[in-house]
């Protein structure tokens, strides 16, 4: 259960109202939805610096006016949202009194290939060429702001922003709402659409990017990530009102923490101390051990020094080799701000088909990182709790703890 | 250029950036009731009838247009 407040002695924490996941969606890669996103996660990974989602069809989401002018993250931000309520049983079944459900949609940067097409326009025709919905296009609140105007919710709308730690921290902040019983229902997750010339060009100049092509998290040969876009989303509900109305119950949020490494804008703390102290938060906040967690699915970007950063904090909190690891970024790629959100998805499939997807793209851990890593097939998942990470330039850490519905 | 071109490449304009039915745009048609175009679209489709016409229209002009037949002759008169 979320904690309201602290226990330094590990006992006597004041434990929040019990929060669930019962709908969720997804765009990704690999699949748009939820069972095909799964297939794509048990499937044999692309090759390429990019990982782009093809084929999102939001024909029916969005008018013919709002399609041209919607910028990618919206658009895959609002295809996951809907989904995710369908999957809840359509906004009417469960968002009770619209002053208490909101959303909560993170981003990192927002309607990056908006801006970029408006700065040519303003270069090539002058600045009364610059479209009037610029601003409302690009604005990183756009996703959550939207979601709230779609299905009524009045309640919070907000949308953190920390690089690729915001999709996890997004679900974190909005489970924590409704545990302090300030909101009751919350559509949370994160989106990101990087995929423009002057994002791609950003990551390869900082030399982010794999120059392989070939996302391999924890792997010996791992040489930087691969690039991808998406958007996740989770119908979250306190508990007794989503058992009262039998909805299907995926998971429950059992804890979260956000840390900050205080380190270096990009690298990771070397020691992996910053995201050690925030898996060892979220197990406090679920009031959990180590040995409660049967599962990770890690950040694993397939960077060098992130991966190993990752490995030892994994190893400083559950000793070695820790649970059974996975990173669906070998498949889909670093969707930055989505990934907290499309993981979390992931976690919700893991639980409901018991089963822990392998990490696409790695043949041979680096036996510096010597996790228990899930790799080639698919892996039967031991019931029991599981932790979520996801770590974001500037040195922010999330981390969630997912239960099996009880 | 005739007068029934003028109006062809205004309703191109029009169709462009308010995404409706060409038989839609008509001067009798009102922006917020007909053609769901809210005061940002019209800032929009005047860009565009700037662009395509080669004037320029103040945004204070604007106050006041409602349908597309006071779009149009605001326009055109500049021509």
């Amino acid at each position: 259960m979320l904690a309201l407040s602290p226990a330094p002695d590990g006992t006597g924490a004041v434990v929040g109202r019990r929060v669930v996941v019962t709908g969720i969606g997804v765009v990704a890669s690999c699949g748009i939805g939820a069972e095909a996103f799964w297939r794509g996660l048990l499937a044999e990974p692309p090759v390429g610096r990019v990982r782009p989602v093809t084929d999102l069809d939001v024909s029916e989401l969005f008018g013919p006016k709002e399609v041209r002018r919607a910028d990618p993250f919206l658009k895959m931000a609002v295809a996951a949202a809907d989904q995710a309520v369908r999957d809840a049983g359509g906004v009417e079944a469960f968002r009770g009194d619209p002053d208490r459900a909101g959303s909560y949609m993170g981003t990192g940067v927002g309607g990056l290939e908006t801006l970029c097409e408006q700065d040519r326009a303003l270069i090539e025709k002058g600045a009364r060429a610059v479209s009037p919905f610029l601003v409302p296009s690009m604005m990183c609140n756009r996703a959550a702001a939207e979601v709230s105007m779609r299905y009524g919710l009045r309640g919070p709308c907000e949308c953190t922003v920390t690089a690729c730690a915001a999709g996890t921290q997004s679900i974190a902040n909005a489970a924590r709402l409704i545990a302090s019983g300030r909101a009751d229902v919350m559509v949370a997750g994160g989106s990101e659409a990087p995929l423009c010339d002057i994002g791609v060009a950003g990551f390869a100049n900082m030399t982010a990017l794999s120059r392989s092509g070939v996302s391999m998290p924890f792997d010996v040969e791992r040489d930087g990530f691969v690039i991808g876009e998406g958007a996740g989303a989770l119908v979250l509900e306190e508990r007794s009102a989503a058992i009262a109305r039998g909805a299907h119950i995926y998971a429950e949020i059992a804890g979260a923490a956000s840390t900050a490494d205080a380190h270096h804008i990009t690298a990771p703390a070397p020691d992996g101390s910053g995201a050690a102290r925030c898996m060892e938060l979220a197990l406090e906040d679920a009031q959990m051990s180590p040995a409660d967690i049967t599962h990770i699915n890690t950040h694993g970007t397939s960077t060098p020094p992130g991966d190993l950063a990752e490995a030892e904090a994994i190893h400083k909190v559950f000793g070695w080799p820790g649970p059974p690891a996975t990173s669906i970024k070998g498949m889909i790629g670093h969707t930055l701000a989505a990934a907290g959100a499309i993981e979390a998805v992931a976690v919700a499939l893991s639980i409901e088909h018991r089963q822990i997807p392998p990490t696409a793209g790695t043949k041979q851990v680096d036996p510096a990182c010597s996790l228990d890593l899930v790799t080639r097939e698919p892996r039967p998942w031991a019931p029991g709790a599981v932790l979520s990470n996801s770590f974001g330039f500037g040195g922010h850490n999330g981390s969630l703890v997912m239960l099996p519905p009880s | 250029m005739a007068p029934e071109d003028t109006f062809d490449a205004f309703k191109q304009c029009a169709v462009e950036v308010l995404q409706v039915d060409p038989s839609k745009i008509v001067p009798e048609a009102r922006f917020a009731e007909d053609l769901d175009a809210d005061s940002l679209d019209l800032v929009e489709l005047v860009m565009a009838l700037e662009e395509r016409f080669g004037v320029n229209v103040a945004e204070s002009e604007l106050e006041g247009v409602q349908t597309v037949g006071q779009a149009y002759e605001l326009v055109t008169s500049k021509l």
